[in-house]
């Protein structure tokens, strides 16, 4: 199904989307108020005032995350393109896609083993659990 | 259908799905009020239900504010990228046998597609803010979402695996005989946990953290640019009901009723049953929700994998 004739309710749709989502904002535009008190162009940091930059460091297990969300989800393409041929491909795909999943899964065990799943202190050596 | 029909029903979609996501902002309260209890917002109109008018009256009318020392441009950007991307997720669905927009081949991946593109709008809301509290969240619920991505497309495999395709509709003819659920009841339970999170909703609704970062990512949200973050919400607990329902429960299959009425009837229970799982469960803490995709739900959809095609085959093979 890729015939342009079958495509067009779909781009009539998302160009009422965006109409919907344009007039929301420019309708919310016209209608608010303004206003401007002391503090309504201050940054909201529960009533003191902000101090230093929001540009801050974070911690390193959103680094460790984002590495590892594109090594599983490569590894989900290929399975989705066996999933779609699970039939075809038979015993000899299951075979081949279960050794590719078993060296993943140890791929798997050996973050868990080394501590990169567990948020908390980290040390040189390893995780330290601080419960 | 004649092209004026198909025009007119792209936007019974759109009416539906939006005006479904507005009635679901009083629903949920009127039915968490029956669980806890109390009564939940009653005054306007029968059962209260003009409360979301007053509420959209209240939102629209207050302060469009774009901060001045965020990015501006990012920042009005954020909130209309979830609505507009959920929005889209609905062309896919197969509310009836030939009532669909958009009869992709690919229709479970744009679907995927779709929903991992909210990712973007939690994430550039948080940074463009500019504020401290946002970009924590931001940067929580992106890591949060995208950990729950990857095991969220692995789980709804299984059922590619028995259909041999990624159309919706031809999943939803796959279960004449068998819905997906007996046969994918690990995969359901995958789905599910994962489509809790993916729409932020409770118990994972850690982006918010309502009780240690004031609202999270849309911290400096207000007026009806906040309203559409909520918006996009609820229009994601919407899809990801419809999208159970397609894919586990059968779709629009079902004796004696019309096949878009078994559609809404199984949607409408599992939205049911969203709004019940927030008045039930408390919140984990944010390492434990975190431990709980990487070290239980991906090895658990990984064997749902291998056990489904060791099965799959043995039975065709017999």
């Amino acid at each position: 199904m890729s015939s342009e004739a079958a495509l067009w309710p779909f781009i009539v749709y998302f160009l009422a989307v965006l109409a919907l989502v344009a007039t929301m904002l420019g309708l919310s535009w016209l209608l608010g108020q303004r206003r401007a008190n002391q503090a309504t162009n201050l940054p909201f940091e529960s009533g003191v005032l902000s101090v230093g930059t929001p540009q801050i460091h974070f911690a390193v297990e959103f680094y460790l995350i984002a590495i590892f969300f594109v090594i599983f989800d490569l590894e989900t393409v290929f399975i989705f393109a066996w999933a779609v041929a699970f039939f075809e491909l038979g015993w000899e795909g299951f075979l081949a896609v279960g050794l590719f999943i078993f060296i993943l899964t140890i791929a798997l065990i050996y973050e868990w083993r080394s501590g990169a799943l567990d948020w908390g202190q980290k040390t040189r050596t390893g995780w330290k659990p601080e419960r | 259908m004649s092209p004026l029909a198909t025009a007119l029903f792209g936007l019974a979609v759109l009416a539906g799905a939006v005006g479904l996501a507005a009635i679901l902002t009083w629903f949920e309260r009127r039915l968490l009020g029956v669980w806890q209890d109390r009564y939940g917002p009653n005054r306007l109109g029968p059962l209260g239900i003009l409360q979301v008018v007053a509420d959209m009256l209240k939102l629209l009318t207050k302060h469009d504010w774009v901060p001045p020392f965020a990015d501006r441009v990012v920042f009005v950007f954020a909130p209309t990228a979830i609505v507009v991307a959920m929005l889209l997720g609905f062309a896919v669905v197969p509310f009836g046998e030939h009532l669909y927009l958009l009869d992709l081949n690919i229709g479970l991946l744009f679907f995927l597609g779709m929903t991992s593109l909210a990712v973007y709008s939690v994430l550039l809301g948080g940074l463009a803010s500019n504020n401290k509290y946002a970009l924590l969240g931001g940067l929580r619920s992106a890591a949060q979402m995208v950990s729950y991505e990857v095991f969220m497309g692995l789980s709804l495999m299984g059922v590619v695996m028995l259909t041999g395709s990624f159309s919706l509709r031809d999943i939803v003819l796959a279960q004449q005989d068998l819905w997906f659920c007996i046969p994918q009841v690990l995969g359901l339970y995958v789905f599910l946990v994962a489509g809790i999170a993916e729409s932020h909703r409770l118990p994972f609704d850690l982006p918010e953290a309502e009780h240690e970062l004031t609202a999270g990512f849309h911290t400096e949200y207000g007026g009806m640019k906040f309203a559409m973050f909520m918006l996009g919400e609820y229009l994601g607990l919407i899809l990801i009901c419809c999208m159970i329902t397609t894919v586990f429960f059968g779709g629009w299959l079902g004796p004696w009723l019309p096949g878009p009425v078994w559609f809404a009837l199984k949607t409408s229970l599992l939205i049911c049953f969203f709004v019940l799982l927030r008045a039930a469960i408390p919140r984990p803490r944010y390492d434990q929700l975190m431990s709980l995709g990487w070290k239980y739900m991906l090895p658990l959809s990984l064997f749902n994998l291998v056990l489904t095609g060791a099965i799959a085959l043995w039975l065709r093979g017999a």
